[in-house]
């Protein structure tokens, strides 16, 4: 039974390496250099899936990208990836394959009712049924069609193989490494270009594997073999198979999916799965070749139908026969070169030609070789249910309207020919408006959008000859352009055999009295019928006629089934196709795993992840860590069973009753310097900036133009002219370039230089009343009582040899200072503050406890400053100038920011003085209102007064200035809560700041 | 992905730089009377062209220079690009 379909001998699979694989749970032998599909047709199985809607039946239908039915669900060292095409998925060994889309199996399949009830299932069905009752959708309808649809189960597992990004650049990318491909690179390599050559297959060389053709004494296949060993050995070459080139982007920005590993058992030590490639190419050349087209017929979608060209390359590439007993369907001469490999390989294969009588030297050779042909005859009807057992046959009238007697021969398979396609994909993506080729009843690419070209094949010409004179030109002329050199080769000499024109037929009438099924789109079980149905209810744009009937918009994106779904709806309309026009062709071509596409930003890589020099101390000081934009920041350093409230409330209440620090490295800092740095401070901050003395902070918040608060922080003048302003974390990137902005933009004349210094300098805040004790210790030789550094200070001092800029400034509303030293002295400066500070009873405290002491404060944060907000909602205005005008200013006296009940920043205490309020909670007046229930404010931060010993949160308020001693209640219907609360100052401690002065 | 020329820098991809809207707005100057109808049209409204537009861009990932494209908005076509300083009305 093993491989009773492989021929002895023949084709480029390596018979000395045997492989062990399977499908759906059996085990089945192939060679390397198989793919999954040629195993198992050499095994003899067609039956691989089910169809989408139907669940009929689904076998092969081509050999690569274009296969519409052989998808599998694949499992790959313990990896399970949906959605793989059996036609490219490499074998290895030990790989296992099951079907989708079928329960409980391949063979018996329950969804199968679905072929049998079909007629209720036309197109647009789903539309039209599961529109009503409304109740049905998420009872009935919708779990439905979550089983009944997808082709596949995604893993819900991490992914644990790497994906990779890659730039590039070169002279000429050129897709598809068939004759043009390969010509065109040639000729562009020797003439000195840098060339990128990408092949969508493990080989290359594209049609030149499977023809009977002759280049300069080599077959074809010799001959392709030669010139990629030599663009392999230059410097100016890169050449990838396994490589797709999926998209074609703006200015000429193009991107190539190459699967490294997924042809292994098992990804190597060190490499990615894939990766992705972006590449600015100055020249594209598009040899992406073409697709055979299908011709329709009554079941035609029955396992052993399949491309012509398909079973050629089976034979071919892989020696594997797909049929024992073949009939070739053919509108072409194509057909006949399938046939003829068959009858050489002692396979008897009958050919039915829709043409009357022509003649060619390829026809010829099928004569003379005594394979049976009937000419002007066609397959009516395939018969057999899960594999072909034989067709319906007829001759047909000369007008291909009347079908002769319907007799019925015996076959295994049906090869279909309905001649070509050309691929034109990356041209139409790239803005090519392609236009219609009568000769070949396809589209082929117009006038170029972008600096691309479409050669052979892929832009309808179909002779060797010819394809590769005009590629060596192409290629020659492109580079010459680039490289200015004039190195040409010359055209070598080319055989092959001559062929006559095609017939347009495409679709086999029905005979009388019967009702096949003649499918167009294979994937998504789109058959004739349901065109002529949605038509029929009006549809007439073909994009509209495509989202109705999903022609063409399953994962193959209808590469066998949009040219003759176009020919159908013209056929009916009256219209010539290129008056139908084609749906849009958007990236990708094929199916681009995920993975590849978010390459290495995963997870924590997503961005990089941020540090303080004194990050290595919290680890040991059991700090638990939050993420504070990309920066990591301790929330609260753990003592014994602490949870997160109880450790918080610890550190917020040592710092109100005798010192802690707080690692504050992560705030921005901008070195502003220049003789005009005070006159930019002035125009960016709403107060005034040009009489801070040196050695002084002030405090100061900036605006947007409309008014809206856009951060706040303390600048210090350092010197004359030179400023080091902060920001808050999370802005700190956006204030730079606002700087920027208006320093290059809008007042160039200002003589100011700004640059971030964030990561510059490490930064402690020791704050509490013992901190002045603690400060003196640490600058013993600095003068750091309150006559020598006051409130908004600013000195330089010595920390045991380590020079520190000391900050009088207060966040947590306690007397505190911020300390400074370059970063590589952080964590000295670190140690040295909780050495000392041990006699203080110093702790550490992280944002949580931070976060505490600011609410109880009042003093707003990024919760308030949240980009709704202007200075009065924040009870910010006494810092706005009435003497000077500054960025946003104009803005300040819209109606409704000067409105009577404005919004304002609030106290919120609950009456029983024990129930948290949850942040983003609701304030309203009346808790039983109807809904909705009018919102008169919000709660913005919310905290556990460690002074009150109450539960405290800040809140947006309506009329805030009014509301105070008001009773209102906070709903949270996220929360399940209802509280009732009263409305207090948002400064609930130490209302007139004489703490941070004292 | 775009190729933006930096006047400063050359040939860059887009990924580099950041958007920065309308170029031919002009900030009204400081301390200067302007009506409610002038304010807005300088802080909210925009022609939102389809066509050429010449707009900022900054060089963020690069020089940080705030520099002007003038850029087809349908095709995605650059005509030129220049300094911020340069004058392209
Ligand atoms: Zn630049």
């Amino acid at each position: 039974m093993d491989q009773n379909f492989r021929l002895s001998d023949g084709g480029l699979i390596n018979r000395d390496k045997k492989l062990s694989f399977k499908f759906n749970s059996k085990t089945y032998y192939g060679f390397e250099g198989d793919t999954l599909a040629s195993a198992l047709i050499a095994n003899g199985v067609h039956l691989i899936g089910r169809s989408f809607k139907y669940h009929r039946p689904r076998g092969f239908f081509g050999a690569g990208v274009d296969e519409p039915y052989a998808i599998v669900q694949l499992y790959r060292n313990g990896e399970t990836e949906p959605n793989i095409k059996a036609t490219e998925q490499e074998l290895f060994e030990g790989l296992e394959a099951t079907s989708v889309n079928c329960w409980p199996s391949v063979n018996f399949d329950i969804g199968a009712i679905n072929n049998f009830l079909k007629i209720f299932l036309p197109a647009g069905f789903y539309y039209k049924t599961f529109m009503w009752p409304k109740s049905f959708w998420y009872k009935v309808y919708e779990p439905f069609i979550r089983k009944a649809a997808g082709l596949g189960v995604a893993s819900i597992k991490h992914d644990k193989e790497r994906y990779e990004h890659k730039y590039e650049y070169c002279d000429l990318l050129i897709a598809g490494s068939g004759p043009s491909g390969l010509a065109s690179a040639y000729a562009a390599a020797k003439n000195g270009a840098r060339v990128i050559l990408a092949e969508d297959k493990a080989r290359f060389g594209g049609t030149l594997l499977t023809s009977e053709v002759n280049i300069g004494n080599k077959s074809g296949k010799e001959w392709a073999e030669g010139i990629i060993a030599e663009l392999k050995e230059m410097p100016n070459v890169t050449v990838r198979n396994r490589s797709q080139v999926f998209g074609y982007y703006d200015h000429n920005m193009l991107v190539m999916s190459e699967r490294i590993s997924d042809h292994l058992s098992k990804t190597k030590k060190f490499h990615p799965k894939q990766r992705l490639w972006y590449i600015r190419a100055k020249e594209v050349l598009i040899s992406s070749g073409s697709i055979e087209r299908p011709i329709v017929f009554g079941n035609n979608d029955t396992p052993g139908v399949m491309l012509s060209s398909a079973a050629k390359e089976y034979l071919k590439v892989y020696g594997v026969l797909v049929g024992r007993n073949p009939l070739i369907f053919t509108n072409n001469d194509s057909g006949y070169e399938t046939a003829i490999e068959f009858k050489k390989n002692g396979v008897d294969p009958t050919i039915l030609d829709t043409r009357k009588d022509p003649q060619s030297e390829i026809i010829n050779e099928a004569k003379n070789l005594g394979i049976n042909i009937k000419f002007s005859y066609v397959v009516v009807a395939a018969q057999g249910y899960k594999k072909v057992k034989s067709a319906d046959i007829a001759k047909i009238s000369d007008d291909k309207e009347q079908l002769g007697s319907v007799e019925n021969i015996k076959c295994d398979c049906i090869c279909v020919s309905g001649f070509w396609t050309p691929t034109i994909h990356l041209a139409s993506q790239s803005g090519n408006k392609t236009k219609f080729n009568e000769e070949i009843d396809a589209f082929v690419p117009g006038i170029s959008k972008q600096n691309e070209t479409t050669l052979g094949a892929a832009n309808g010409s179909y002779t060797l000859e010819g394809t590769l004179k005009n590629s060596f030109e192409t290629a020659y002329e492109l580079s010459k352009k680039i490289t200015n050199n004039t190195n040409k080769i010359s055209l070598p000499n080319v055989v092959e055999k001559k062929s006559t024109t095609h017939d347009k037929f495409w679709c086999v009438p029905l005979p009388k009295g019967k009702n096949y099924k003649r499918f167009l789109d294979f994937q998504n079980d789109v058959a004739v019928s349901d065109i002529e149905i949605a038509l029929k209810e009006g549809y007439r744009s073909i994009e509209h006629v495509k989202r109705y009937t999903t022609l063409g918009m399953a994962t193959d994106q209808g590469k066998t089934s949009n040219l003759n779904g176009l020919q159908l709806v013209s056929n009916i309309e009256n219209k010539v196709v290129p008056n139908v026009g084609h749906t849009t062709f958007r990236p990708p071509y094929t199916p681009v795993s995920i993975g590849a596409i978010v390459g290495r930003e995963i997870g924590k890589h997503s961005k990089p992840t941020r540090k303080s020099p004194m990050h290595k101390w919290h680890e040991q000081n059991n700090a638990i860590f939050v993420d504070a934009g990309v920066w990591l920041r301790p929330r609260y350093y753990k003592q014994g069973n602490e949870n997160l409230f109880e450790a918080s409330k610890r550190e917020a209440k040592n710092v109100r009753t005798n010192v802690g620090v707080c690692d504050v490295t992560t705030l921005g800092k901008i070195d502003i310097k220049g003789p005009d740095a005070a006159e930019l401070l002035n125009r960016v901050y709403t107060n005034a900036w040009l009489k801070l003395p040196v050695g002084k902070a002030r405090y100061g918040v900036m605006l947007r133009e409309d008014g809206i608060v856009m951060d706040d922080g303390t600048t210090t003048r350092i010197s004359e002219n030179h400023y080091h302003m902060t920001t808050t974390t999370a802005q700190a990137a956006n204030v730079l370039s606002h700087l920027e902005y208006y320093l290059q933009l809008v007042w160039p004349d200002l003589n100011v230089n700004v640059v971030s210094t964030t990561e510059q300098w490490a930064g402690a805040a020791v704050a509490g009343p013992k901190s002045r004790d603690l400060l003196k210790k640490l600058f013993p030789k600095s003068d750091v009582s309150n006559e020598g550094l006051p409130f908004m200070g600013f000195i330089e001092g010595d920390l045991f040899g380590v020079k520190a800029r000391i900050f009088r400034i207060s966040f947590s509303g306690e007397l505190a200072y911020e300390v400074n030293v370059e970063s590589d002295n952080g964590n000295f400066m670190w140690e040295k503050i909780i050495e000392i500070g041990q006699e203080f009873k110093i702790q550490p405290y992280g944002t949580e406890a931070l976060s505490t002491l600011r609410i109880e404060m009042g003093h707003v944060a990024g919760s308030e400053l949240d980009g709704r907000t202007i200075p009065y909602d924040n009870s910010l205005e006494g810092l706005l100038s009435k003497k000077k005008d500054f960025i946003g200013k104009r803005s300040l006296t819209r109606k409704a920011f000067i409105a009577e009940d404005r919004q304002k920043i609030v106290g919120v205490v609950p009456l029983d003085k024990k129930t948290s309020i949850p942040e983003g909670s609701h304030l309203v007046k009346d808790s039983n209102a109807p809904l909705p229930n009018p919102k008169l404010g919000y709660i913005s931060a919310s905290c556990w007064s460690v002074e009150h010993d109450n539960p405290f949160s800040l809140a947006i308020l309506k009329n805030g200035k009014n509301m105070i001693g008001e009773k209102l209640f906070v709903m949270s219907p996220l929360k399940n809560k209802v509280i009732p609360v009263e409305i207090v100052s948002s400064h609930y401690v130490d209302p007139k700041g004489e703490r941070v002065r004292s | 992905m775009l190729h933006i020329k930096c006047p400063h820098c050359g040939m860059r991809s887009q990924n580099e730089f950041s958007y920065g809207g309308d170029a031919t707005v002009k900030r009204p100057e400081l301390g200067k009377e302007i009506s409610d109808h002038d304010w807005d049209n300088f802080v909210y409204n925009r022609k939102s062209l389809r066509g050429k537009h010449l707009e900022l861009w900054q060089h963020l990932s690069g020089c940080r220079q705030w520099i002007k494209v003038e850029r087809d908005t349908a095709t995605h076509e650059i005509f030129r690009t220049s300094k911020a300083n340069e004058d392209n009305s």
